[in-house]
């Protein structure tokens, strides 16, 4: 049973890094991010279930806080990016590329 | 029975991940994160780690989903026009066939390196929320004070941000 665990959560991660890649929103990349440590966060989950330690669980919990750190840093940069440039498609704030 | 559950919420996940990339109205984007993060909710509580599933939904679902729907109709994001992706999909295609590739190593080092058959341990006695209580507020207390002044710091980083400059 754990590898099905680690096979979807694979798969989730694998999602969430297409859509960064793919999609042109700077929103929906932030949700993908997002879908990419709960990828991580289940298989912690299924570690910690099958390794019988609470530790997948505690790191899990201080995961969590660090992605609302990141959701929230974020999209107040998303908030004042539209005000400066009127946009948040990804392509055209790119005075940091390269 | 777990299996049964565990195709279940496996596949509400995996399709509204899809749902997500694949959709193109940021508000269905965000609906069908929450579906996701109910299911994996469920799969939380099928590990048996409840009090971890119940904060999923609580902080997952409930608050960081209900920001990201808050800044999308704040900012009239589904009136707003994105223009279509550019004419070549050359990079559409290798983003996605590279991030597919990398699937494929995971999955090949999961089958070459973990053992078959492992069966789960049995956690004696105490209830979930007890046991990561007692870890998080004896063995992890350090970190747990300096995740509260990492937050305050996205509190105060956050408004300093988003705050207009007039």
């Amino acid at each position: 049973m754990l590898e099905h665990y680690l096979f979807l959560s694979a798969a989730l991660f694998t999602l969430g890094v297409v859509g960064v890649m793919i999609r042109r929103n700077l929103i929906v990349v932030l949700m993908c991010l997002e879908m990419m440590l709960n990828a991580v966060n289940l298989s912690f989950i299924a570690f910690a279930r099958y390794l019988g330690s609470v530790e997948g669980q505690i790191i899990v919990l201080f995961t969590m806080v660090v992605a609302a750190c990141e959701v929230a840093v974020g999209l107040a940069i998303a908030v004042a990016v539209f005000r400066s440039r009127g946009t948040i498609n990804v392509n055209d704030v790119n005075l940091l590329k390269w | 029975m777990e299996q049964i559950f565990f195709y279940i919420l496996g596949a509400i996940t995996l399709v509204s991940a899809f749902l997500v990339v694949s959709l193109r109205r940021p508000i269905q984007n965000v609906l069908f994160m929450i579906l996701m993060m109910v299911g994996l909710a469920g799969l939380f509580i099928l590990l048996h780690a409840e009090f971890v599933a119940m904060v999923q939904l609580v902080v997952y679902a409930g608050a960081i989903m209900v920001l990201f729907l808050f800044v999308i109709m704040l900012l009239n994001l589904d009136q707003l026009k994105m223009p279509p992706p550019e004419g070549s999909h050359v990079r559409w295609w290798a983003g996605a066939v590279i991030a597919f590739a990398v699937m494929g190593l995971i999955w090949l080092a999961f089958k070459m390196y973990l053992a078959p058959e492992v069966p789960p341990v049995e956690q004696a006695g105490a209830s979930n929320t007890v046991v990561v209580g007692k870890a998080l507020f004896t063995t992890y207390l350090l970190p747990f004070e300096i995740a509260s002044v990492l937050l305050l710091a996205a509190i105060v980083g956050s408004v300093l941000l988003a705050r207009s400059r007039s």
